[in-house]
């Protein structure tokens, strides 16, 4: 089985510098894509691809480049965003892919940038990737060094700047838009659309913001092909994608796997199970703003186009799993704090509503729980959801509440009829 | 009878008292900052937007933003209510001080289900404070903060910039001890 976004990375090991990189295959695509491709022939490539935005949305990363204007009138300079930002919680993958292979995030940057023909790039990084920000910093030195950054890349008359923001926290820098105003030095507050960025961006000028995972996959895709790139999914989606664990299962981890391998496979056969002692009851798909799964969906393919029809998304592809021992009312409690306190305040439904949701639910859990709570609940799931709100921060805050009192609902009414909260007593 | 000031010699006196709090006060940046801080200025196509970095800069040094927010200003053509508006939005900007080690841990969904609140009790025993406080010896600041990024190694927090998994009770013994924690006023000893 092929997995080309891990394939030069050891756990545990520095990851490879220029020297080592180039050595096994590495800048293969900067030279095909610079000397021998139109910017047009790579965007045609990984629009054929089917290559979806691994940052959660799945939006198809081509197109996304397409809407770029071209052409000598267009306005410049042109900008190309990695969103590094990965703060969904549950969410670690491109962590592991930017300590493990540094060089594989500027390869990328540099063929997208040319495709759509940018002259300046930005890696926004969160500030917790201490180890990532390091090795980045290195592997930009040497790619300035071997000039595969700089003025005339590789003597091919493109020229490429790259830099490294860092930011200063907060979940909303991870929303495309509030992230441009994030590397512009305002508050990181989500912009109206549209315009889109890809037309008015960073600075007002052309600007393409992509995930790091999504990134990683274009050189494969321009060294081997769309078809190639298609033939390693077993869904209509190209692509591996790296799927994650966390939670009380036997192995926590990341794996490489063909694109809509099922959730049964993931969970059991890569991550070992339950622990001893815990029970399974759900798991969040893709971080937290995906609604829950249960039992009966086991055996469903987890790719863009699948779990929706199930009621949920695939998001990050990095699963939290709720077992019997913890709460699932105190586990929405808990991604209801979250959502809350980064809440960028912007809008009122979402700065006024998600503490509501936080009261309500404290109350549940800490046994004041009253009949029509869960009703009131249900209507801050609506309020809050979509076209109610500036982005998409409260309706992905919403979706594990809605599908918590779904498939939960029982212990919603537990906790209020009870007057409390039955697994507090544990440990 | 009792003496009262008109609100001209109110306004003088208050205006006096700033001025000799400037004079007393004013923290500058160094030479030092300020070249780091022009160094990042190339990076983007306005000066402002080098403001998260010129904050991180200074606060590198200093632990915290204290007055020298204003010069910071200066340097990027941004008045003080302007940068204070983007610095006491990003949750890693410190606008009040903190202790020398600061401890960030999770709270985050994977590491309260694998025993955040373990570790959040323990850390607040040994240490005798609760998130958001400074040990009165000024050693640590205990903040708690969204997801890590850690999730395979739940439940896990950072101190200064070093990340560290798989917590348990004993392994924060252990790291309290490494940065020279010995007991505090409320705390426990190890």
């Amino acid at each position: 089985m092929e997995r080309p976004l891990t394939e030069h990375i050891i756990p545990g090991r520095e990851p490879m510098n220029v020297a080592e990189y180039e050595k096994a295959g590495g800048y293969r695509s900067v030279r095909k894509a610079l000397k021998g491709m139109a910017p047009k022939e790579v965007q045609e490539e990984v629009k054929k691809s089917n290559l979806r935005g691994r940052g959660g949305a799945g939006f198809p990363t081509g197109q996304k480049w397409s809407f770029v204007p071209m052409g000598e009138d267009a306005p410049r300079p042109r900008y190309i965003v990695v969103n590094a930002d990965e703060m969904e919680p549950g969410t670690f993958k491109d962590r592991m892919l930017l300590e493990g292979n540094p060089h594989g995030m500027i390869e990328a940057v540099i063929v997208a940038a040319y495709a759509i023909q940018a002259d300046i790039g930005y890696i926004f990084l969160r500030w917790a990737y201490k180890v990532a920000e390091e090795r980045l910093r290195r592997a930009l030195a040497e790619a300035y060094e071997k000039k595969y950054l700089g003025k005339n890349i590789l003597g091919s008359g493109y020229s490429l700047d790259l830099y490294l923001h860092v930011s200063a926290g907060r979940y909303i820098c991870g929303e495309e838009t509030a992230l441009l105003n994030a590397l512009e030095g305002k508050r990181a507050i989500p912009r109206a659309k549209p315009p889109y960025p890809q037309v008015s961006g960073l600075w007002g000028k052309p600007t393409v913001v992509n995930n790091v995972e999504s990134f990683y996959n274009v050189p494969h895709i321009i060294n081997n092909g769309a078809d190639w790139f298609k033939g390693l999914s077993r869904s209509d989606d190209g692509g591996t994608k790296l799927y994650g664990v966390s939670g009380n299962v036997k192995k926590p981890g990341l794996w490489e796997l063909p694109m809509g391998t099922t959730i049964r496979e993931i969970l059991e056969d890569h991550a070992g199970g339950m622990r001893d002692g815990f029970g399974f009851r759900g798991l969040l798909p893709g971080g937290v703003s995906t609604d829950f799964l249960v039992e009966e969906h086991l055996d469903i393919n987890l790719d863009f186009d699948t779990v929706p029809n199930y009621g949920s998304r695939m998001g990050t592809g990095t699963m939290i799993i709720l077992d019997d021992k913890t709460c699932p009312v105190g586990m929405v409690l808990n991604l209801s704090v979250f959502f809350a306190r980064e809440s960028c305040g912007w809008c009122t439904p979402c700065r006024e509503g998600l503490p509501w949701v936080v009261k309500i639910l404290n109350a549940i859990e800490s046994g004041e729980g009253r009949d029509g709570d869960i009703e009131n609940l249900e209507l801050h799931c609506r309020l809050l959801g979509p076209g109610h709100t500036f982005c998409a921060l409260a309706p992905g805050a919403v979706e594990p509440l809605q599908s918590a009192i779904k498939y939960f609902r029982e212990d919603f009414e537990r906790h209020i009829r009870e007057k409390g909260c039955s697994w507090k007593r544990r440990a | 009878m009792s003496w009262r000031m008109s609100t001209d010699e109110e306004h003088f006196v208050y205006h006096l008292l700033l001025t000799i709090h400037y004079l007393l006060f004013t923290v500058m940046l160094t030479e030092e900052e300020r070249k780091e801080i022009e160094e990042e200025l190339r990076q983007y196509a306005q000066k402002r937007a080098a403001c998260i970095e010129a904050l991180k800069i200074v606060q590198r040094r200093r632990g915290w933003i204290s007055d020298e927010i204003a010069d910071i200003a200066e340097m990027l053509d941004m008045s003080v209510d302007e940068l204070d508006n983007v610095a006491t939005f990003y949750s890693l900007i410190f606008r009040r001080p903190v202790g020398r080690h600061v401890i960030l841990i999770c709270d985050s969904v994977s590491c309260w289900v694998t025993g955040y609140d373990i570790i959040r009790d323990h850390l607040g025993k040994r240490l005798g404070i609760g998130p958001g406080e400074t040990t009165a010896d000024g050693r640590f600041t205990l903040l708690p903060t969204a997801c890590l990024g850690a999730c395979d190694v739940a439940p896990a927090m950072m101190i200064d910039d070093v990340l560290y998994g798989n917590l348990t009770a004993e392994k924060i013994d252990d790291l309290l001890a490494r940065h020279g924690h010995s007991r505090t006023e409320k705390g426990e000893d190890l």
